[in-house]
């Protein structure tokens, strides 16, 4: 295929050096002179004001100084308009801000009033560079190539390219221990279950502060109407393995609430519920917001993230929003000893989906 | 400056002490040569060329304030009782990185004023940069010979999200951690490879105990550094190939008009820079950002709600809320388009559009010409059209990322917001685009009219023999100059099918597409007057002033020097507009 000259459909520029000059010959920029190009006094004025903000630059400095020194940083005091605030943080700011704004703004006062403000001209240059220097080029690099035989000797040619090619190989081999996969272990696996399992107490998640163990939850506890944020008895703890701990707390949390068991149209599975308190995961399907957004009336519970809503009287169906998959519900009983445990493990994956995940 | 040397006796002595420096300089490093040609060196002003410097300023105090977080932050996913001075959270589990954040919050002295001089640089930064590049696509300087730092440029954007995305993690607290969340599920839609890359990036299952420390090295270390080496490329492109220029008096193709470096350009930059910094620390001083000791220590399942991302994440999370739910399932395996199209294949397809846009234009217009004039937009209706659409595209994400704001302040349904909104994403670009374009031909033919005419001056006069006219007014020197700028784009002819040989044209097919695109882009531009056609108008309009003037003979008017300012007339400076004139005219 020829190669077209896109350039030549337009007219060209005019070649640099030979300006164009548009319908306006190049004339005297119109310049108006300013008060302190005429009157000496306003000349002295701007420099008083110029250096004035320079002092009061060094001055905000020594204050600074003086701040950091002796405003302890827990003082809060009330400013009108700011509110409650740290004194430390406004002084600080205050002066330290203040002492740089004004060295900008003396500057700037500077260059505006007292230097030339005079608009000058000057010539572009063509940025292709000169025949000859291309001409020059061209030959260097072709004797480059002939001295060199990269042309003459393909074999070597080819190696290098091979040899060029591969070795950044290892460098991409290096990172696959980003994850440092136990023996066994595969994604998929470890996404599709939790430490639920068949007997597993569901204990209230009293927050993240505390290590502290409480018994279980009793049905009675929970009121009709009422939802309870939960968590497998077994997690371990937050102080002692932080990683088991955020991960369970990040898989294996649950809501449960409680309705009158006629009002439940539909579960994800029969008698999954206990006399109408019914487990789902709190781990939102879209992309994997906790959610303890619930509305007991309409039994919808809404992702604070980005909206979606579910309804968790008719097996926790997707009612709006951009999740695609309902609620996984956990299948509950009662225990010997009269607390809530799991039946079984979730039946499916909870969380966001995955391209393994069917 | 050059020729200083020890002996030049009587010298001011700063002088001497600056000529002494340069000569020993020069002798090692020949550096006068540069300063000879670079210290003269011309920049034409506007204030929107101030917006790239904003942007590289607020960068400095991110660097600056960054490198001095790093000293007190500690990046570790270890959980501590915290003990310090913020009564709200004493005797609670959090990760070491959360505890030295309220460390450098509450116990050492200017550390938050530090932190939020760090948060609220970065925003400004981000911003600079976004406005910027707007500044550059619709003024049209991206086109040849800056091709090249239009791409410099869409890189730099990239990094600065991801700048501010891998920052605003760091703190660990309840919203950043929600944040890192989103994150997860968004690499898990990536079909194929995206469960393994979350495994990956996390170091196994969600949220592992490696992310903070991960994503530090790649806030302080990988992403700065890439930002800084591009900024200088950036800068050193620029400075190599002159600042483009609106169109002015005097202003052409193949000139620069401004103030040199020395001294007026770099004090009034050096001291912008002070003002931009400080303005940062006065902020900082003043307001609150990022209050992560409200949010709490971060846990997987706990979440606030009616939180708002930074605002350049915003409209990634809007685009998310509006997608519909739509996942397939194809031989067992999963494709969650209602994650991956709004987080992935929308920015994908918007970034490469961004980086390719030069291109496309050029090829389009067949225009390979250079441009160092900018474009005024209404010149260029369908680019500043493309332009206005983007912006009207990516601020209805945004909104949508406040829908629940929304609707909670305005008291409507979300379900009703969230169905407005997809409609408007889908039709609102289009019509923005429209409104544009005819815009921006009605200002063309506007200015053709001021070109033809003159200015309409609102007067009616009588003239002797009774006949009414309107006074026009001639435009000043500046307009004039500026209107009958507009540059000549003319349409790709159409192709022949066959040449008279009866030969087929290869290309008449592509050919003739392009002469199509090329006709949309430029086919309804409003042709401006010939040079006879606008001199004879003004000339008219002159005359009707003429006429009028003896009416109002008192009024002041604004008196015009011309300047012939005495300063800059040594050798080596570049030559005033005036002494251009007396060289063009002694050519003539
Ligand atoms: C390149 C542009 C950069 C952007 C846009 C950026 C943005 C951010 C943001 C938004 C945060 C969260 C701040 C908060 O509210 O606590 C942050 C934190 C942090 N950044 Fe940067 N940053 C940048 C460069 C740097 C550099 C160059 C360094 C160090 C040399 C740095 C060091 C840090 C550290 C240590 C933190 C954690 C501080 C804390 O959590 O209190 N950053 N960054
Ligand atoms: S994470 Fe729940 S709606 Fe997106």
């Amino acid at each position: 295929m020829s190669k077209r000259d896109d350039a030549s459909i337009l007219p060209a520029n005019p070649p640099h050096g030979e300006p164009k000059l548009g319908y306006l010959p190049v004339a005297d920029i119109p310049h108006k002179p300013r008060v302190t190009d005429t009157d000496p006094k306003a000349a002295r004025r701007a420099e008083r004001q110029v250096a004035s903000m320079f002092i009061l630059s060094m001055l905000l400095v020594v204050l600074f100084v003086v701040a950091f020194v002796s405003i302890d940083v827990s003082t809060v005091i009330y400013v009108p308009v700011l509110g409650e605030v740290g004194a430390s943080n406004l002084a600080l700011g205050l002066t330290f801000g203040g002492a740089i704004f004004f060295i900008g703004a003396g500057a700037i006062q500077w260059a505006k009033k007292l230097m030339p403000d005079v608009e000058v001209v000057q010539e572009r240059h063509d940025m292709t560079s000169p025949k000859d220097a291309t001409e020059e080029a061209a030959a260097t690099y072709e004797r480059g190539k002939e001295e060199s035989g990269f042309a003459r000797y393909p074999i070597i040619r080819r190696t290098l390219i091979g040899a060029l090619a591969l070795f950044p190989i290892p460098l991409v081999i290096m990172l696959r221990d980003l994850w440092q996969t136990p023996p066994g272990a595969n994604p998929v696996e470890i996404l599709s279950t939790t430490t639920w399992r068949d007997g597993e107490r569901i204990v209230p998640d009293i927050g993240h502060s505390t290590g502290e163990n409480v018994a279980g939850i009793r049905p009675e506890e929970i009121p009709v109407g009422g939802l309870v944020s939960a968590l497998p008895m077994s997690i371990k703890d937050l102080k002692d393995d932080p990683v088991a701990n955020m991960r369970d707390r990040g898989k294996s949390a649950i809501i449960l609430v409680r309705m009158d068991p006629e009002e439940i149209r539909s579960q994800q599975g029969e008698g999954w519920d206990y006399q109408g308190i019914l487990a789902y995961s709190k781990i939102c399907t879209h992309v994997g917001c906790p959610i303890a957004l619930y509305e007991h009336r309409t039994h919808h519970l809404l992702c604070p993230c980005h909206q979606s809503t579910f309804d968790l009287a008719d097996s926790g169906d997707v009612i709006f929003g951009p999740a695609a998959r309902r609620m996984p519900q956990l299948p509950i009983r009662l225990d010997e000893e009269g607390f809530l445990v799991a039946a079984s493990d979730f039946q499916q994956p909870v969380g966001p989906s995955f391209w393994e995940r069917g | 400056m050059s020729t200083a040397t020890p002996a030049n006796t009587g010298a001011h002595p700063v002088e001497k002490v600056g000529g002494q420096t340069a000569t020993f300089v020069d002798q090692r490093l020949g550096s006068n040569k540069f300063l000879s040609r670079n210290l003269s060196k011309v920049f034409p002003e506007h204030w929107s060329f101030m917006l790239g410097e904003i942007a590289l300023y607020s960068f400095i105090v991110v660097l600056l304030t960054g490198t001095y977080l790093t000293l007190f932050y500690k990046p570790s996913m270890a959980e501590v009782i915290y003990e310090g001075s913020y009564v709200p959270l004493q005797g609670i589990y959090m990760s070491e990185a959360y505890a030295s954040t309220l460390n450098i919050s509450f116990d050492i002295r200017g550390g938050l004023l530090i932190r939020q001089m760090h948060h609220w640089a970065a925003l400004i930064f981000v911003a600079a940069v976004a406005v910027h590049m707007f500044r550059v696509f619709f003024t049209g300087a991206f086109r040849k010979p800056r091709e090249f730092n239009w791409l410099v440029g869409v890189a730099l954007t990239t990094l600065a999200l991801a700048a501010g995305f891998t920052g605003y993690s760091l703190p660990d607290d309840l919203l950043s951690g929600t944040g890192l969340q989103i994150i997860r599920g968004i690499l898990q839609s990536i079909p194929i490879v995206g469960t393994w890359i979350a495994f990956f990036v996390f170091g196994g299952e969600y949220p592992g105990g490696d992310i903070i420390s991960r994503l530090y090295s790649a806030h302080i270390l990988l992403v700065p550094g890439l930002i800084l080496a591009l900024v200088t490329v950036h800068l050193i492109m620029v400075w190599t190939q002159k600042h483009t220029q609106f169109p002015g008096p005097g202003r052409t193709n193949n000139n620069v008009v401004g103030y040199p470096l020395l001294p007026i350009y770099m004090a009034k930059a050096g001291g912008f820079f002070f003002i931009v910094f400080g303005i940062i620390a006065l902020l900082s001083g003043l307001v609150n950002i990022n209050p992560v000791w409200i949010f709490g220590p971060y846990t997987p399942d706990q979440v606030t709600a009616g939180t708002q991302p930074d605002w350049y994440i915003g409209w990634l999370d809007g685009a998310l809320r509006l997608m519909p739910n739509i996942e397939t399932v194809i031989l067992g395996f999963t494709i969650s388009w209602n994650v991956f199209i709004p987080a992935v294949v929308i920015p994908g397809i918007l970034f490469t559009g961004l980086a390719l846009y030069p291109f496309l234009e050029a090829w389009a217009t067949g225009d390979k010409r250079e441009h160092n004039l900018l474009d005024r937009p209404r010149n260029a209706p369908v680019r500043t059209g493309i332009g206005v659409m983007a912006i009207v595209f990516y601020g209805i994400l945004w909104l949508a990322g406040g829908n629940d704001l929304m609707a909670t302040t305005f008291n409507m349904s979300i379900n009703a917001i969230s169905w407005t909104l997809r409609i408007l994403l889908i039709v609102g670009p289009p019509i923005a685009f429209i409104i544009t374009k005819r815009t921006c031909l009605a200002l063309q033919r506007r200015d053709r009219e001021k070109l033809l005419h003159g200015y309409e001056s609102g007067r009616v006069l009588r003239l002797p023999h009774g006949e009414f006219i309107e006074v026009h007014q001639p435009l000043n020197e500046k307009e004039l100059a500026v209107i009958s700028s507009k540059p000549d784009y003319p349409v790709l002819p159409a192709p022949q099918k066959a040449d008279i040989d009866g030969v087929r044209n290869p290309n008449y097919r592509k050919d003739m597409l392009r002469h199509k695109i090329s006709a949309f882009f430029y086919g309804d531009n409003i042709p401006k007057p010939s040079a006879a056609e606008i001199e004879a108008g003004q000339h008219h309009a002159e005359e009707q002033a003429e006429i009028e003037a003896p009416l109002h003979e008192y009024e002041d008017r604004d008196v015009i020097y011309n300047a012939h300012g005495g300063v800059l007339h040594h050798p080596g400076m570049p030559k005033t507009n005036a002494e251009q004139v007396a060289e063009q005219e002694t050519r003539a």
